[in-house]
């Protein structure tokens, strides 16, 4: 689905958190929002996901979308429920879960779990796992529901390296083959330079740039927006690669 | 499909299986305890006695007296207050995100306790016999309670924190109202209160416990209708709005019906404590946390708990029955200090 925001803005209470952020993302793209702590990235994502309130208009393909085809992951916040894996990615389902659960509903939650590479937890309870298997059993959990768009607030930060290379590589297959508009929060810069067709980088609640990861991800943006002298140098694949050197302010 | 997928789902039916049967255990001890709890009284009676009489083949007037006049209304009476609590303990907790939230903890059973207490204090002026002047009264006030706490909820979001804050805010309310009526009633009345605010089976009637029953069935198709909307609450609010629950209405209707839910039992039987918070806990930790499961298997429990209490209630001083209000306290506070010295676990 081909999103267009114009003018978002949030704020909580007196503190604004995101101001006047206008920005597209395409169908099989994978758009990376970057920027500092409390730059207001995740609220950003919440008003796109529609469970934040917000001034200016969202639109998906043209219309307010139906929530059904936006798949939704907020950080990690489910670590003491009493429901098994496999019951957590059930309720990506919520749509069509009836008391007596459809077999349209099981295969579904159990091909994301399988397709995550998750299946062996479906048994185990939540709250008994590792911050990183539960981030991938919620990560199957939106997967589940079909969605036509992606918005992920960091989906990886509690997946050790390998983890982080499949599910990013799985995000990015899944976005071309299937259409996808995924919009992730990363806070590894190099995971988005290698993984996003495009970047966003956010700065005190606005947008302070967004385009192909080599045009973005430039000492003289990331300077200011992160307090912190980097060195940008190319990879062999040509990908950028950011090395922070120092903080700017001790 | 591969192989390894197939066992996810056939873990899962198992699971699902296997809580069934504890339900059905339970249940089943359940029937055992309320045939107890017919057999238990100053003249013991044997199951067998029990069962016939209950079929309607005893031939004995007196027996039948026994069974179906003074101990089948209470024993059944236990039962549907019990499953109640229970049902609206397991929600309660479910839309407050809070292990130690039961109906007491927003005011409902303290707006009863009012609501009871002034029928008493007024007593002869009213215009309704005192028999249901004072469960209807109870249950109006327990409704003015709950529509004190849903107003500010739906004024402001019914967040978990907001909602439990104007509970809070409402218990005090009434229990200084309580404590005023107190003050100034007589001490007859008064010695009627307190004992109203123990918690009696005795007032049961079959007229009442059908009452109770038929809230019940009004209040569970709902709360069953909603049970995965329910149980994706327990995700978070973020999560459960992604993927389509309306949290804040579904946080208001489900605790308007289950402050109604425990109204109606509270009204005819007093404050019981503990019960609506107990069962679920034991019920969360056999069965886990889908509502689907978790509702029957509280309502289950909570019967199960205070048809017990009640027959401890008759054996524990022989010859008097016992505040069952006081008993399941007692069971609870054991309880209580359990969980809150392992919360981390069971939350």
């Amino acid at each position: 689905m081909m999103l267009e925001g114009r003018h978002i803005g949030v704020r909580y209470g007196a503190h604004v958190a995101v101001e006047d952020v206008s920005m597209t993302a395409q169908p099989g793209e994978v758009l990376a929002l970057l920027g500092a702590n409390g730059s207001g990235k995740s609220s950003l994502l919440r008003a796109l996901a529609q469970v934040q309130a917000y001034s200016g208009t969202i639109t998906w393909d043209g219309a307010a979308a139906p929530t059904g085809s936006v798949g939704y992951m907020p950080q990690d916040n489910a670590a003491r429920v009493a429901l098994t894996a496999f019951e957590v990615v059930l309720l990506g389902r919520m749509r069509s879960l009836a008391l007596r659960v459809g077999s349209r509903d099981l295969q579904a939650a159990q091909s994301a779990m399988e397709e995550i590479g998750v299946a062996d937890l479906a048994p185990r309870r939540i709250g008994e796992l590792s911050g990183g298997q539960r981030q991938m059993v919620l990560m199957a959990q939106v997967l589940a529901a079909g969605p036509r768009v992606l918005l992920l607030d960091e989906p990886t930060s509690a997946l050790d390296i390998a983890h982080q290379l499949h599910v990013l590589d799985l995000l990015r297959t899944a976005t071309r083959q299937r259409g996808l508009t995924t919009i992730a929060v990363l806070h590894d810069l190099n995971a988005a330079a290698r993984f996003a067709d495009r970047v966003a980088l956010m700065h005190r609640g606005r947008l302070v740039g967004i385009g192909a990861p080599d045009a973005i991800l430039r000492s003289t943006l990331l300077q200011p927006a992160f307090d912190v002298h980097v060195a940008v140098d190319h990879g062999s694949d040509g990908h950028p690669v950011v090395l922070p050197l120092r903080a700017v302010r001790p | 499909m591969s192989a390894e997928a197939g066992t996810a789902i056939a873990a899962w039916r198992r699971a699902n299986a296997r809580r069934t049967i504890l339900v059905g255990v339970t249940g089943i001890l359940l029937v055992a305890s309320f045939a107890v709890d017919v057999a238990t009284g100053p003249a013991m009676l044997s199951i067998q006695a029990v069962l016939r009489s209950l079929l309607g083949i005893g031939g004995d007037p007196m027996l039948d007296a026994i069974v179906r006049t003074l101990r089948l209304p209470i024993a059944l009476m236990a039962v549907v207050v019990g499953a109640a609590l229970g049902i609206s303990g397991a929600v309660m907790q479910t839309i407050l995100n809070n292990p130690l939230a039961s109906s007491y903890t927003l005011g409902i059973s303290a707006g009863a306790g009012f609501g009871a207490a002034l029928a008493i204090t007024i007593g002869a002026a009213l215009p309704v016999p005192e028999a249901w002047a004072i469960p209807l009264a109870a249950f109006a006030f327990a409704a003015i309670a709950c529509a004190l706490v849903g107003s500010v909820g739906r004024m402001r979001g019914a967040t978990p924190e907001l909602l439990v804050l104007a509970g809070i805010a409402c218990l005090f309310l009434f229990q200084a109202l309580l404590s005023l009526l107190q003050f100034l009633a007589s001490p007859e009345a008064l010695q009627q209160i307190v004992f109203w605010l123990f918690g009696s089976l005795l007032r049961a009637s079959m007229g009442k416990v059908g009452i109770v029953a038929l809230v019940l069935c009004i209040a569970v198709p709902p709360l069953l209708a909603d049970a995965w909307r329910l149980t994706a609450l327990k995700l978070g609010d973020d999560r459960a709005k992604a993927l389509g629950v309306r949290v804040d209405r579904l946080r208001l209707r489900a605790f308007v019906i289950v402050s109604l839910l425990t109204g109606a039992a509270v009204a005819f039987v007093g404050t019981i404590g503990f019960i609506g918070l107990v069962a679920p806990h034991i019920a969360r930790m056999l069965v886990g946390e889908d509502q689907r499961h978790l509702l029957p298997a509280s309502a289950v429990f909570g019967a199960l708990l205070l048809s017990a209490a009640s027959v401890v209630s008759k054996l524990i001083m022989p010859g008097t029955v016992f505040p069952i209000g006081i008993i399941t306290a007692l069971i609870g506070v054991p309880f209580f200090g359990w969980l809150i010295l392992s919360t981390g676990r069971v939350r």
